[in-house]
């Protein structure tokens, strides 16, 4: 495959998918695997069982930072039905970087780091046996001051995490928690700010959210003492998991084969291991199957939420609504290890605007909680709050309106990124133009009710993928790709598959492959599955379209170039044009065995060219001065998608994005008591939005082609979260007569704000 | 420590099984039984994913003891189509794109039909609190709403 047929292309130059008239992509057709999920047969993580199999459990801190000093498993073992614990010392050593952040994080080993932290687990012949002996482990602990706040964290005096954990990048005189530092820009923001007619700066906190999948991480590992094994679990990417998985039981990578099971979902959450490589240790020590699932609270307390921030942003505008320049500091707390996306935060931050002074700052900074990881477009979110609401209270003192001040200085075709490169086609404009002419925009509000908008940027992922494209001999396919199914991603596939073919999108079954089954497949993630998987795709099924030719122009005995493909036929073309009959391709198939062998395409590429992707979101929120509740009572999600493959699909992303955004931005966060431990590790009292909490929500898909694949698909899936944090932010704000700097906007919150302003 | 014996009715089957007294309904569906289309999301009675029927009545398995379902009659999200042919809910849902990732999605739909059964025309509002129990992350509830009030109008239009 020709490099150039998948890296971006730069120009105006018409696009391959652009004007092309699709006969199954856009349509949205049922989902393959509907019927097994809609009947109770599909199988995710805890629904699977292997003879003689064992339950494992987890022993977990109770303290937010304490030495262990002794781990006592002698009553536990001791316990009938018991068949192993396994502690620290059962795992790899030696392991540098982030395979021993990974590990220290999956068990602890001299220090228990947040309230949750692994320290020891059982397997044992009963879940309910392996939990009974999870509390006869007797850990004795030292316990030491901790932080769990990000500013705090940062502070002089402040307790250490663990010192020597920060890179070169971090300047001299910060805190040691402070392990990593972005810094970036442009131009002279000092100069833009002497410039603009009003600036204005303010400071904005968020607290640490989950994603919040309803599945709780499970997985069944098999593994023998020669090292080989077998693991079935729920996550975003199993070639990860395998990879990990054999750095911490230090065996080879092939020798371990990962099948990931239908996943329920992970938002980023579930891009990492936690419980895998446990249940693998207490395998080998057992020789038998082992099943562990986490409980509800183990996903609150031990596995990654986001990082919270504080930041500080300022801006300049001048009368006409031009920004002069933009600045800020995004300080962001990512549990007891490096790795809080403090760099994306700065980098997405001002991504919508073209100004010419920016500055933009990022700290990461360890402290006291379970280890973020990646939720849904990580750091954006919160950047956009920031920015956004700053932004909005310029439109408001100034008198302008927010969506043609947004459009004024929108990024375009040809702009320099804030964060560097130049961008190529995007669709940040048109998202705008469709929220300004979309009827919700200008509805008339009632009293009590306020309207706000906000624009969202993120930079979507391409990554390792391979896929595999089998025909069967009555001319069916069979798709093998690398990348979980999250959210109907078979289907995205099975129409591109299907397109290229010219057969039924019926006749494609697509499959999750297993780790031994197909090359390397980066994570799920970076909204990458429809661009990469789908890009893939495309060519595989290419791929295979080549060697139907040539069988047919073998058959015929014309040269291969004078064969192409039309409806799912080989057709001569050229000079031999209609001297034989169209060759169907069930009719190629039936004899491969006679003509060549089986055919199969294949793809395997780290495609580059994942277009980045804005959205608009419109929203009118009800504040009751009374309670400080909120209702949002009208959304509109406007977004970029490039090409919408299976665009029901698309709304779902939009509408799910912009779900856990309300949840973000009203009720949802992580209360740490006085203790360092978790107050609120149950979804009764961490509430995500419920059914009565939400008002439908309108979708409107904007496709602005992305010169980086073939049919001009960006992802959708991340974005969406981006703008919702500072829209609903802006219309609270607008509703309630001040201004709200943090989230989550709660009802304590919002009389708090009603309280001071009043009072001042 | 010795174990209950239970004489039960799930999805029309007679079906004995010994269970220790600890153990969930959802347990027994699940590892005993091995009816795994309930699922656990939380274990507390917070999510609803593991929603079955307990003589007609909406209940979460997790709330429920296994030996609590001695002369019952349970339905689940298993016994929902007759063979190969779809309840209407399940039929709509797959239409409507109501599920992503589709492990909220048997207890929805486990819901839905309770729902439907006592409330043949429900409105939005009326939906939308009976789920109030059944947390769905991926979807922002709209098209389950949609695909709900759809089938409800399709079964009363069948009637
Ligand atoms: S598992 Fe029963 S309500 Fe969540
Ligand atoms: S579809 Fe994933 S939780 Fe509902």
């Amino acid at each position: 495959m020709a490099l150039d047929e998948y890296k971006p292309q730069t120009g105006k130059a018409m696009l391959e998918g652009e004007g092309r008239s699709f006969k199954q992509v856009g349509t949205s057709p049922d989902r393959p695997d509907g019927v097994d999920k809609v009947t109770g047969r599909a199988r995710f993580g805890a629904d699977v069982t292997a003879p003689g199999m064992l339950h494992a459990a987890i022993v977990r801190s109770p303290h937010a930072h304490a030495r262990i000093l002794k781990i006592d498993t002698s009553a536990a073992e001791a316990l009938d039905g018991v068949k192993a614990v396994v502690t620290r010392a059962d795992f790899a050593t030696g392991l540098t970087g982030e395979m021993w952040n990974i590990l220290e994080n999956v068990m602890a080993d001299k220090t228990a780091l947040y309230d949750g932290h692994a320290v020891a687990a059982v397997a044992a012949t009963s879940a309910l046996i392996a939990r009974d002996a999870a509390k006869l482990v007797k850990v004795e602990y030292e316990v030491l001051p901790h932080v769990t706040d990000v500013d705090a964290a940062m502070a002089t005096g402040a307790p250490v995490i663990r010192e020597g954990a920060a890179d070169a990048s971090v300047p001299p005189g910060l805190h040691p928690n402070v392990v990593r530092y972005h810094e970036s820009g442009r131009g002279d923001v000092e100069a833009g700010f002497a410039e603009a007619d009003l600036v204005i700066e303010d400071h904005f906190r968020t607290e640490a959210t989950h994603q919040g999948y309803i599945e709780p991480h499970a997985c069944l590992a098999q593994m023998g003492g020669d090292g080989k094994g077998e693991l079935w679990c729920c996550t975003q990417g199993h070639w990860n998991v395998q990879k990990i998985c054999a750095a911490l039981l230090g065996t080879e990578q092939s020798a371990l084969r990962v099948t990931a099971s239908e996943i329920g979902g992970g938002f980023g959450g579930k891009t990492t291991v936690f419980i895998e490589p446990v249940a693998l240790a207490l395998s080998r020590k057992t020789s038998r199957p082992v099943k562990l699932v986490m409980s509800r609270s183990e996903v609150f307390r031990a596995t990654g939420p986001t990082a919270s921030t504080s930041m500080d942003v300022k801006v300049g505008m001048k009368k006409d609504g031009t920004i002069t320049a933009m600045q800020g500091t995004f300080r962001l707390q990512g549990g007891a290890f490096p790795g809080a996306p403090a760099d994306m935060t700065a980098m997405c931050a001002f991504a919508p605007y073209n100004v010419a002074n920016l500055k933009q700052v990022g700290y990461d900074v360890m402290s006291n909680r379970p280890k973020q990881a990646a939720y849904r477009a990580p750091g954006s979110p919160m950047a956009a709050f920031a920015t956004e609401s700053v932004i909005d209270e310029l439109c408001n003192q100034l008198g302008l309106d927010p969506i043609e001040v947004r459009l004024k200085n929108a990024s375009r075709e040809g702009t320099r990124a804030s964060y560097g490169p130049k961008f190529q086609r995007i669709g940040l404009v048109e998202t705008l133009e469709a929220a300004k002419a979309h009827p919700h925009y200008s509805a008339p509000l009632k009293p009590g009710q306020g309207r706000g908008v906000s624009c969202g940027f993120w930079f979507n992922f391409g990554g390792e993928t391979s896929v595999s494209l089998a025909l069967s001999e009555d001319g069916s396919a069979q798709l093998m790709v690398g990348t979980p199914d999250i959210g109907g991603s078979r289907a995205s596939m099975a129409l591109m598959a299907a397109e290229e073919l010219g057969i039924p999108y019926e006749n494609v079954r697509v499959t999750i492959a297993d780790t031994a089954s197909l090359g390397y497949n980066e994570v799920s993630h970076g909204s990458r599955v429809t661009y990469a998987s789908g890009l893939a795709t495309i060519q595989a099924a290419r791929d295979a379209v080549r060697k139907l030719c040539g069988r047919a122009a073998a058959k015929w005995g014309i040269p291969e170039d004078a064969v192409k493909w039309e409806n799912g036929c080989a057709v001569p073309s050229g000079p031999n044009a209609g001297d034989f009959d169209p060759l169907p391709i069930a009719e190629i198939t039936a004899s491969m065995g006679a003509t060549g062998g089986p055919i199969v395409g294949h793809f395997e590429a780290t495609p580059e060219g994942a277009g980045v992707s804005f959205a608009t979101h419109i929203v009118d929120a009800e504040v009751d001065p009374e309670t400080g509740k909120t209702a949002v009572v009208r959304y509109t999600v406007v977004q970029d998608a490039g090409k919408a493959i299976h665009p029901t699909y698309v709304e779902g992303q939009f509408q799910g994005g912009a779900a856990q955004g309300i949840g973000w931005a009203l009720n949802e966060e992580y209360i740490y008591g006085e203790d360092g431990r978790l107050q609120n590790a149950v979804f009764l009292d961490y509430r995500i939005p419920v059914a009565s909490d939400l008002p439908m929500i309108d979708t409107v898909i904007v496709e602005v082609p992305n010169p980086g694949h073939p049919y001009g698909v960006r992802g959708v899936g991340e974005t969406s979260i981006c703008p919702p944090l500072a829209a609903i932010a802006n219309a609270v704000s607008a509703a309630a007569g001040v201004r709200l700097h943090e989230l989550p906007m709660s009802p304590p919150r919002i009389l708090e704000a009603l309280e001071r302003q009043r009072g001042g | 420590m010795s174990k209950i014996h239970v004489t039960t009715t799930v999805n029309g089957d007679a079906v004995e099984f010994l269970c220790d007294a600890r153990e969930t309904l959802l347990d027994v569906l699940r590892d005993r039984l091995n009816l795994t289309g309930a699922k656990e999301g939380c274990g507390t009675g917070d999510c609803g994913a593991c929603s079955v029927t307990l003589d007609g009545r909406l209940v979460c398995s997790c709330l429920v003891l296994g030996a609590e379902a001695e002369g019952r009659e349970i339905a689940t999200v298993e016994g929902m189509a007759n063979g190969e042919e779809l309840h209407p809910l399940q039929q709509k849902f797959i239409e409507y794109a109501a599920l992503q990732c589709g492990i909220c999605t048997p207890g929805i739909l486990v819901a839905t039909k309770a729902l439907l059964e006592r409330n043949p025309d429900p409105t939005e509002t009326e939906v939308r609190y009976w789920l109030a129990g059944n947390l769905c992350r991926c979807t922002g509830y709209d098209k389950i709403i949609r695909a709900v009030m759809d089938t409800a109008a399709d079964m009363r239009e069948a009637s």
